[in-house]
Formats: structure tokens, C-alpha cells, sequence
């Protein structure tokens, strides 16, 4: 009897273990942001500079003027995305209000969070609506944007002797040959060692090359996107040849993105291919290096359709809404207040979500120069995680660095095959997941 | 053999044992009240109750759970996905690309002999009476008291170009030294050799355990019969330490397959320097396969399991007799 019984209690707790480990998200009817706003709510950020600066508060207490019944508790997560994607398998586990974690699948946003209104009752209020839309629906608006092109140093540019911003890939890698043999910077470091800046970074310029709003779309339906004249096949193109021409970092092993950021404001690095959230930053560092910060400057990603050169914008983090949260009002009273009242894409240098809102400043350089501003199109209804899906399917980590950081090996003859053969890799496992994807 | 005044004091606490412990003994077997019908009691489960509920919990439900999910193909968010059955399975061994990989631990492994080694030499010469030997001790193991992380970030800066390493070998006249993380063909022996830095003092201390354990008379047997240093290694302390050998040796191999820390952290796994824990990782979550990376880590197991078997059916686990 006590045998069976001690044995039933160990059961019992191993049953136990499996239940709390196979909580999910339950379905229960849609949530609705209408009524009161009051209570507290949680909100996740990865600004945790922000949190040290006071920042935030300032912002809560500014928030409280007009929601006095509302507490925000701010909580601010050093590895926001590993650290979000796993609390969201408890339904109570990932605050009111986030920034929606990248990682989680346009598919599955219907599963985790509340939808703000239909995308169509939006569109003439709000840019970067695209990327968080599935089915008509809204899941999520964008805290600031970014536009995405090239950081250089003016500086090391004049030194250089380059009077004209590159237009084209030879003119980059004629001015980047300058750059080495003019000056002692290094012309284009790549970060290879923490490896994000190989990712997105890139990625997102998708869509300017072409001056083609569709381009990521096309791309998850092609069967071979590195074929010359995509998008893609320019970017990686140009970073092949570049690093093949010797012309990126020496050890590219050995790279800090800390220590890059100052490298570049004392002049010892021409261009970063970055976004223009990254300009705060270098300002910042030139401002504490004692350089000048005029020096930081922002350029479109080096190609043209006829003479013409675009940049693309997309939203940074999105805030959405747990949808298992009680204080649906609240949240919403909150994303509002972020987006509109709280001036936080003024401070931080951003595009703001709202489309009435003016450019920040820090994108003059590109309007001085003639560059058009692109966004791109919505993903057709059904295939807004497509893009995503045939990526993760090829294993090709389009938004990661994996397989950019094994065509820079080839680049600099540290692994086998040449820029066709890398290539022809890439078509093939890209393909084979279109097909495979297209056939289910 | 002549009793020297040590054995008669490591007798001493022997002979006290039996005789504190015959007390209680002698009194729980006297008839009780409450005293139950010898066999079963629950007492002692109550007890393990607690450590094997935890060992349940954060250890083997999980293992299952694992088990479970290399047969879906999830994605790591909300509901588990769709069963797939063995086409996880399929993908590891089909795929040139996953099981590659493990053409680096081979690196590994080879530097675990180094390792070992390295290792036995010093514990043998640190048993013997040196001087300082408590201090050369302490350096020697001190390397494994720091966490991977910290030993990741210190080597990542010995390693860079013009850093600690090519500064001192300047000084002996190398101008001109590799790239030791950049050069694809040496960064695999940088890394295991970080590794062996690590780990070298583990090994150590296990050997000099076990060598400490052998009865001093043997020694003294040997030096009378005439048995020099080298024959003293020979047939007292290698026979004596086997069985630890062999601990090591299986440590070595399941270490070589799974490594992780040290290339995680000093190259992410770029330049050809990924192992198979790290793809798994990067296949989790990078490509969002938990499925497929549930497999790869349910086959790692299987084979860190099976080269253990093998290596105990070739070595078997024989009794140590030194007498």
C-alpha cells in the first residue's frame, strides 16, 4: 500500500511537471481594447538604456497626466528576443503591452495578441502597417522606423578625396579602393564577429536596388532569387566582392560592434552598411571620442534605376497587446500615448509611425540628395509569413548571418568554392523550399 | 612487509567505526511499541521523494517532452506542432549539412589527448614530494574554476591581431604570425587548445586523486626492490589510476561531440568552427526548427551513449589489485 502510494505521489508530480510545461495559449474569444482605460499594465521593452537614462518614467509620468487611473510598470529585457519568445508560452507571462519578438511567425500573431483595428481603417493614419498585418487585421503598429542605406565618414570621405556620393557598385568599390589607398580606415567593415549586422541590416535594403516595392514578395516565390538583377543577388554580390577585394576588416573574427562604433567616429572606418537607427549611436560615440559628429552621414545603399536611388523604411520594434491581458483599454491608452504624444521617434532620431509626423532630421542627407523613400508593398493575403517560412525552410537565414558570414569565408579563401558556386548553393536550398512550400 | 607508524594510525579510525556503529545498531533492534514488522517503509521514499521529484521535473520531463517534440515539426511558439514521425530523423542523417559538423570535434578530441596527457605528467610529478608543489597545484586547476564565458572573452583578446599572444611572440622573433581565429585552418587548433587550457585541470585533479589513493608502502616496497621513478609509474601508479583513465577517456569523447562554450562564445560557430550543439542551437532557433533540433539533440544523446558502450565492451572495467 505505501509502496503504490509513494509511487502514485511521484507520478503525480511528473504529471504535474507535464501539465505546467504544456500550458499554451488558450482561444478564447477576441479581446477588445474598447472601454475604460485603468489598472496596471506591464510593458516589455529592449530599450534598457532608456530605463537607466529615466527615460521611461519621464514618459509614465507624462502618460499619467492624462490616465491617472493607469500604472505602467516599465520592464526593460537585455536579450528581449530570446527572453520574450519564451515567456510567451505562458499566456500571462509577457506583460500587457510588448515589442513584438521577430521570431514569432506572421501566422501565429492571431494566437498571442490582441488585433488594434483592420488594417484598411488604418492606412491613411499610420505608416509601416504592412509588415504586422495578416488577414486584414492589425496585430501590431510601429514604435519608430528606420530607413536603411550605408553609414560612412565624411571626414575619411574628403580625405579620400571623394567629392561624389557612389550611385552604382563599381563607383562604391572604385570610391572604397580610394578610401585604402588614401587613407589608413578601413573602407567597409562588415562586423562580421557579432554577426546581426549581416543580418537585417542588409536584408532590409531588399526593395531599393530595384527601386521594386515588391521585391521581398517575388523573392519567397523565385527559384533562384541570386540570379543577377535581383535585389539580393546585389547586395550579396557587392559584399562578395568586396571583402574578395580585400577591402573589409583583416580579421573579421575579431570584430566588436562596441568598439566599431568608436573606431568609426575617430575615422578608422569609412562605411558601415547600417541602418539610420545607428545614427544616434555614432553620434554619440564621435560626441564622447571628441570628434566632430558632422561627420557621421547617411547615404542610400549604392545602385540606381535610371539615375534615380531609393532607400527603404520599415518599422523598427512593433508594440502589440497580449491578448490575455485584462486591461485591454489601458494597453491600447498606452500604445497611443507612445505614438503619438510621447515624442519618442523625435528623440531617438526615428521615422514615426505616424504618417503626419515629419521626417527626423537625420535623414536630410538623403533628401538632399535626391533619394526616394520606399516602403514595401504588403505580402498578399495568406502569404504574409512566407518570406520568413522559405527562409527558415532552405535554411538560408536571410535575416541572420549565418550563411553571409560563410559567403565572406569564401570571400577571403578561408572556405572552399567561389562567388558561384555560393550562389548556386543558395538557389538551390532556396528553391527546394519554394517548391516544397508551394506544394503543401 | 614491516608495519611503519603510518598504517598503524590509518588503522586507528578503522577500528573505531565498527564499534560506534554497532551502538545504534544494537539498540533500534530491540522490540519497540511503534516498532513496525520488518520490510517495507515508507520513511526512505519520503526522503528520496523530493530529490527524484525535482530530478523528474527539471530533468527527465523535460528529456521526454524532447523526445516528444523531435517527432513534430514545432516551431518553438504555442501549440505544439504536427506529428511527423521519424521525418526529423530522416532530415539529420540525410542532410550533409547537420552531420557534417562533426568532422570538428575531431579536433576536440584529439586535443583531449593532449589534455590527458598533459595532465598525468603533472599529476605524477606534483604527487611526488616538489616543492611548492601545493601552489603549482593550485595553478594548474585554477583554469577550470573560471566560468567558459570569461575564459571565451580572455582567449577572444589573446587571439586578436597585435594582441597578447602575437606581442609575445614578437619577442622570439615571429613577425609575421596567422590570423588565429581568421585563418579557417588554424582556428579549429586555437579553439581546441583553449579548450585544453580549460579542462586540463580537471583531468588533473581526478589523476592526482586517485594517485594520492594508492597505500604509501607501495612505493616504499618498490624503492626497496630497486624500482626507479619511471618503473614506479610503470606498474604502481598507471595500474592504480586505470580505472580513472578510462572515466576521462569517456569524458573526452562525449565531451568532443558536444562542445560548445568555448566556440559559442569566441566565434559563434563562423569560419567552420561550428559544432554540433551549435548547429542544433542555430537550427532551433535561427531557422525555428525545435522539431528537427530535437532530433539532432536525441541522436547526440544515442551516440554519446553508444560510444560509452562501445568503449566499455573494448575496456572492460576490471578490478584494480595492486597488492
Amino acid at each position: 500500500m505505501a509502496r503504490r502510494n509513494a509511487l502514485a505521489g511521484i507520478a503525480a508530480l511528473a504529471i504535474a511537471g507535464l501539465a505546467l510545461t504544456s500550458c499554451g495559449s488558450n482561444g478564447a474569444e477576441a479581446p477588445s481594447t474598447d472601454g475604460e482605460a485603468a489598472g496596471d499594465i506591464t510593458f516589455l521593452t529592449n530599450r534598457t538604456d532608456l530605463e537607466q537614462s529615466g527615460t521611461w518614467d519621464k514618459y509614465v509620468a507624462e502618460f499619467q497626466k492624462e490616465y491617472p487611473d493607469v500604472n505602467v510598470e516599465i520592464e526593460a529585457i537585455t536579450n528581449y528576443e530570446d527572453d520574450v519568445k519564451t515567456r510567451m508560452s505562458t499566456p500571462n507571462g509577457y506583460g500587457d503591452v510588448l515589442l513584438i519578438p521577430n521570431g514569432v511567425p506572421q501566422s501565429q500573431y492571431a494566437d498571442f495578441f490582441t488585433s488594434l483595428g483592420t488594417t484598411a481603417e488604418m492606412e491613411d493614419t499610420y505608416r509601416f502597417l504592412s509588415a504586422k498585418s495578416v488577414g486584414g487585421q492589425q496585430y501590431g503598429l510601429a514604435l519608430g522606423g528606420n530607413a536603411n542605406g550605408v553609414v560612412y565618414n565624411k571626414e575619411v570621405f574628403k580625405e579620400a578625396g571623394i567629392t561624389d556620393l557612389p550611385k552604382t557598385e563599381d563607383e562604391f568599390i572604385a570610391d572604397l579602393k580610394l578610401v585604402k589607398d588614401k587613407t589608413d580606415a578601413i573602407p567597409l567593415y562588415t562586423n562580421y564577429k557579432d554577426g546581426w549586422p549581416l543580418g537585417g541590416q542588409w536584408t532590409n535594403i531588399v526593395g531599393a536596388v530595384t527601386m521594386n516595392p515588391d521585391a521581398q514578395t517575388e523573392m519567397s516565390h523565385s527559384a533562384a532569387p541570386w540570379t543577377e538583377g535581383t535585389d539580393i543577388y546585389s547586395l550579396d554580390s557587392m559584399l562578395y566582392n568586396v571583402v574578395a577585394e580585400g577591402l573589409t576588416e583583416p580579421d573579421p573574427l575579431t570584430t566588436n560592434w562596441e568598439r566599431s562604433k568608436t573606431d568609426f567616429a575617430q575615422g578608422k572606418i569609412a562605411t558601415m552598411v547600417l541602418g539610420s537607427w545607428a545614427l544616434g549611436q555614432l553620434e554619440a560615440s564621435a560626441k564622447d571620442a571628441g570628434a566632430d559628429v558632422e561627420n557621421v552621414g547617411f547615404m542610400a545603399y549604392p545602385a540606381s534605376v535610371d539615375g534615380k536611388q531609393a532607400a527603404t523604411i520599415a518599422g523598427d520594434y512593433y508594440l502589440g497587446i497580449n491578448k490575455n491581458s485584462e486591461n485591454q483599454a489601458a494597453s491600447r491608452a498606452w500604445i497611443d500615448f507612445l505614438l503619438e504624444d510621447s515624442g519618442f521617434t523625435q528623440d531617438e532620431g526615428m521615422i514615426s509611425a505616424v504618417t503626419a509626423d515629419e521626417l527626423p532630421a537625420n535623414l536630410d542627407d538623403l533628401e538632399s540628395n535626391g533619394v526616394e523613400l520606399l516602403e514595401l508593398s504588403p505580402a498578399p493575403e495568406g502569404e504574409e509569413s512566407l518570406f520568413s517560412d522559405t527562409a527558415d525552410k532552405a535554411q538560408v537565414d536571410v535575416w541572420g548571418n549565418i550563411y553571409r558570414q560563410k559567403l565572406i569565408d569564401v570571400a577571403r579563401g578561408q572556405a572552399e568554392g567561389d562567388k558561384d558556386s555560393v550562389f548556386a548553393g543558395l538557389n538551390e536550398a532556396w528553391g527546394q523550399a519554394v517548391n516544397d512550400l508551394s506544394s503543401k | 612487509m614491516t608495519v611503519s607508524p603510518t598504517d598503524s594510525h590509518q588503522a586507528q579510525p578503522e577500528a573505531a567505526t565498527p564499534a560506534s556503529l554497532a551502538g545504534p545498531r544494537a539498540k533500534a533492534s530491540k522490540p519497540g511499541p511503534n516498532r513496525k514488522k520488518p520490510g517495507f517503509s515508507l520513511t526512505p521514499y519520503l526522503f528520496l521523494a523530493l530529490g527524484v521529484g525535482l530530478l523528474l521535473l527539471l530533468t527527465y520531463v523535460p528529456a521526454v517532452n524532447m523526445i516528444w517534440y523531435s517527432f513534430t515539426d514545432w516551431n518553438g511558439l504555442g501549440p505544439v506542432g504536427d506529428w511527423v514521425g521519424f521525418e526529423n530523423y530522416q532530415e539529420v542523417f540525410t542532410n550533409p549539412r547537420i552531420f557534417g559538423v562533426f568532422g570538428v570535434s575531431i579536433y576536440y578530441f584529439a586535443a583531449s589527448f593532449v589534455q590527458m596527457a598533459l595532465a598525468l605528467y603533472f599529476a605524477v610529478i606534483l604527487s611526488f614530494n616538489t616543492r611548492f608543489s601545493n601552489f603549482f597545484r593550485g595553478v594548474i586547476f585554477f583554469p577550470y574554476l573560471i566560468n567558459g564565458v570569461a575564459i571565451g572573452f580572455v582567449f577572444l583578446y589573446l587571439f586578436q591581431p597585435d594582441g597578447t599572444l602575437d606581442t609575445v611572440l614578437s619577442w622570439f622573433g615571429v613577425t609575421e604570425p596567422p590570423q588565429w581565429l581568421g585563418d579557417a585552418s588554424i582556428a579549429n587548433y586555437s579553439l581546441a587548445t583553449t579548450s585544453v587550457w580549460r579542462y586540463t585541470g580537471l583531468n588533473f585533479i581526478l589523476f592526482l586523486g586517485a594517485i594520492q589513493s594508492i597505500p604509501a608502502e607501495l612505493y616504499e616496497a618498490a624503492k626497496i626492490d630497486g624500482a626507479g621513478p619511471w618503473h614506479q609509474f610503470r606498474y604502481i601508479i598507471f595500474p592504480g589510476i586505470r580505472r580513472i583513465i578510462g572515466l576521462s577517456f569517456i569524458l573526452a569523447i562525449s565531451g568532443a561531440l558536444s562542445v560548445f562554450e568555448i566556440p559559442f562564445i569566441m566565434t559563434g560557430g563562423a569560419n567552420g568552427t561550428a559544432t554540433f550543439v551549435i548547429q542544433t542551437l542555430q537550427t532551433a532557433f535561427t531557422y525555428r526548427s525545435v522539431g528537427l533540433a530535437s532530433a539532432m539533440a536525441v541522436i547526440l544523446l544515442i551516440i554519446v551513449l553508444l560510444v560509452t558502450w562501445v568503449q566499455r565492451k573494448v575496456f572492460p572495467d576490471e578490478k584494480v589489485d595492486l597488492s
